[in-house]
């Protein structure tokens, strides 16, 4: 200490004046009052109401926000906060400092929020205070309630049908909408005899989903309205409407009889042809003179023909000799064939020769799926109507794959539905394929296999599955792992046909990814 | 003493006025207004109907004090003759080539002691020490340059804007030789010179300024039972005159 000079140095002295209105010392401000005086001489929160409501929808449990939506939120949330403070008229006026909930019990239907306001008065003094507000919470059905609770759910439906014995269509049709998620907007999809049943609130939605279809399937529609109520007063009226599709009951890989006069038409092509693909227009396929035309679907509609066989009567060949003929279209290949019946006694130990378009892929050895047009009863006239000395005796499809799959081999795919539920099994008395055949009974039965069916075609076809998205599935994830350590890949067939790995997609559900 | 008057609704009163020790001008309008002054001041002070340079707003155009008064260049010939004639004879009057014209903006003046804008013109400041006799001082009142708008002074004390720091007030106070305080004027508001005119004996405030504003004024100003406190001063003196 004795060291140290110890300086005293007096504060500043603070300069006061006095209050204009009370008297009291201050340190001068812009106004020169006193914040009590100051606030006796003006409210900012005068323009803001005190009181005010907000409306509760019981039913769904959601908050009206103004001007015409309904939002879900928790008491005391962020949101809750944003449809309160929504409602204050004054509040665009002054400065929102800060805002918050003062508790209130849930049950008194009251929530009160303090707010903290600024506000320049008196020319560039700035008064900041701070005062609640209570909202009485007022219930109310909001109008999506209101329509459920008429059992009027659905504005517009769209039923889509098509009148053959499968459902191969659909379940294409269903990957296709999951793909491009043309189902975003439909509030319920049910299924119905020969197709589905797409029910949406909004018109416009429905409008959406008829344009898809139109985009991926030949179609034709019929738009029918009913009318729900109407007012004279005002002219307004409610209607329901609904639209009837119906798509090209040919599908791919059917045999097709043209009439004469029709195959004249469409480019002079022979009469019985195979659809060779479905896109929004129908592809026909000459398959012994690689000959096609596309039929779209106004064309289709104004004369329509009929399917002479389909799928399900293929018979099973086995190729002995495939000799390319010459002419070749895409990666088609005319070829002469010669097939015999894989299947069936001695009698049937018949070679049969025929022309095919897939010289591309059959080779001797080979099994391959056809039509057999000599022993088949078709029951159509416009078949009758053709020369029979110039019908071929096999119509030759695609090649098959008989022995490929093990039975007890899971596949490394699967796909997702837009029913969501349909697969889960905790869920009783869920059953059926995505959208599809949850009717239960034989039904379920056939659709099960159809849809196994449909796995395979899908595995076989790579240009079918550029229209699908597949995710790996889970079994087959914890299989390539035991694979990588026990390496024994020897065992499994290679086949360029099946999915890759990385042609798969990550089920983004499946990942747990929690947020 | 301390009157409350009003300029048509308007309480800057000092806009409209210029209040010394030996006369008094008002604008031409308000008859109030001028009964105001009339009334308090008419047997002692002449008060004076006037324009300067056609505008009513002569308080802050002017500036004087008992020995002379300063008008703008702008101020008319008739004006002049007006003023001349009206004002006692030891009032001086002058006009200044001045460019800041304002003068009761950038002069606030006692008798005695002047502060001036810091950037009047040289020759403007000789005349204000010629004509108004006084000392001349280039100062700021609480950073602001225009002092006749930001202060009000009398021979008896001065008031100043309400951010005047302590150190600034004794600064002027030694320079102006009178207390000074730190007050506001017209419920609050910080143009002193606008709201309040004064001299040794009576002021005059714009009609919003509060009784704490007034007892201020009065206080600073020595403007409360004056005549007595001079009274007994006056007695003292002579007492002590006479048996010292």
């Amino acid at each position: 200490m004795e060291g140290e000079a110890v300086s005293f140095k007096p504060s500043a002295p603070v300069h006061v004046v006095l209050c204009a209105d009370c008297g009291v010392p201050i340190e001068p401000n812009s106004a020169n009052l006193c914040v009590g005086c100051l606030r006796n001489t003006v409210d900012i929160t005068a323009e803001i109401p005190k009181s005010s409501s907000v409306t509760f929808c019981r039913g769904c449990e959601r908050y009206a926000n103004p001007p015409n939506g309904w939002m879900l939120a928790d008491w005391e949330s962020r949101e809750l906060l944003a449809i309160c403070l929504k409602k204050l008229k004054g509040l665009s006026k002054i400065r929102l400092i800060d805002a918050g909930f003062i508790w209130t019990e849930p049950h008194s239907k009251r929530i009160k929020v303090k707010l903290t306001v600024q506000k320049e008065v008196l020319a560039n003094t700035i008064l900041q205070q701070v005062f609640e507000v209570t909202y009485t919470i007022l219930g109310a059905q909001c109008p999506d309630c209101t329509r459920m609770a008429a059992k009027n759910t659905w504005q517009t439906s769209i039923q889509v049908r098509q009148k053959v014995p499968h459902k191969r269509t659909f379940f294409y049709l269903e990957q296709l909408i999951l793909k491009h998620g043309a189902h975003k907007d439909c509030v319920n999809i049910l299924e119905r005899k020969d197709g589905l049943d797409f029910y949406y609130l909004q018109r416009q939605a429905a409008l959406r989903m008829l344009e898809f279809l139109q985009n991926v399937v030949p179609i034709r529609y019929k738009s029918s309205e009913e009318l729900l109520t109407t007012d004279v007063h005002t002219g307004s009226s409610k209607y329901k409407f609904t639209y009837s599709v119906e798509i090209v009951p040919v599908c791919k890989d059917d045999l097709v009889c043209l009439p004469i006069k029709l195959a004249r038409q469409f480019s002079n092509i022979s009469p019985l042809v195979l659809c060779a693909r479905i896109g929004n227009s129908v592809h026909l396929l000459d398959p012994f003179t690689l000959h096609t035309t596309d039929v779209t679907a106004p064309t289709y509609w104004r004369a329509p023909f009929d399917t002479l066989a389909t799928v399900g009567e293929l018979t099973e060949y086995i190729v002995l000799d495939a000799e390319p003929v010459g002419p070749t279209r895409g990666k088609l290949v005319l070829a002469d064939l010669q097939v015999m019946k894989a299947s069936g006694g001695a009698s049937d130990d018949e070679i049969v020769h025929t022309r095919t378009h897939l010289g591309h892929i059959l080779q001797a050895g080979d099994t391959c799926l056809g039509y057999n047009i000599r022993e088949s009863n078709f029951n159509s006239d416009t078949f009758e109507s053709l020369n029979p000395d110039r019908l071929p005796d096999v119509v030759v499809v695609k090649k098959a794959y008989p022995n490929r799959r093990k039975k007890n081999r899971p596949r490394n795919f699967k796909l997702k539905s837009i029913a969501k539920d349909a697969e889960d099994s905790n869920v009783e008395g869920a059953f059926g394929r995505g959208a599809l055949g949850r009717r239960g009974g034989v039904d379920t039965d056939k659709v099960e296999k159809q849809y196994e069916e449909f796995l395979n075609d899908l595995e076989e076809d790579p240009e079918m599955r550029a229209g699908v998205n597949m995710y790996r599935s889970q079994e087959q994830k914890d299989k390539a792992e035991e694979d990588m350590d026990e390496s024994d890949v020897g065992e499994v067939e290679v086949d360029e046909n099946l999915p890759k790995m990385d042609e798969l997609m990550e089920d983004l559900e499946e990942m747990n990814i929690e947020e | 003493m301390a009157v409350r008057t009003a300029f048509e609704n308007s309480s800057d009163i000092g806009v409209f006025s210029k209040l010394t020790n030996s006369y008094c001008l008002t604008a031409l309008g308000s008859t109030n207004f001028y009964s105001s002054f009339e009334a308090e001041l008419g047997d002692v002070i002449p008060v004076v109907h006037t324009s300067i340079a056609g505008t009513r707003i002569i308080g802050r155009l002017t500036a004087g004090n008992k020995n002379g008064l300063l008008v703008p260049s702008t101020t008319t010939d008739q004006e002049l003759q007006h003023l001349r004639n009206s004002l006692p004879d030891s009032v001086q009057i002058q006009r200044v080539e001045e460019r800041l014209s304002a003068l009761g903006n950038v002069i606030a003046c006692n008798d005695y002691v002047a502060l001036v804008h810091p950037d009047i013109d040289s020759e403007t400041e000789e005349i204000i020490a010629d004509v108004l006799k006084v000392e001349v001082f280039r100062q700021t009142v609480a950073e602001n340059v225009l002092v006749g708008s930001y202060c009000s002074l009398s021979n008896q004390g001065g008031l100043v804007h309400p951010k005047t720091s302590i150190q600034d007030q004794d600064e002027l106070s030694s320079l102006l030789q009178v207390p000074l305080a730190a007050g506001t004027i017209n419920r609050g508001s910080d143009v002193l010179g606008a709201g309040l005119v004064v001299n040794d004996w009576i002021a005059f405030t714009g009609q919003d300024t509060t009784s704490t504003e007034i007892s201020v004024i009065e206080a600073i100003f020595k403007l409360q039972g004056q005549e007595s406190t001079a009274v007994v001063n006056d007695l003292r003196d002579t007492i002590i005159d006479q048996y010292s």
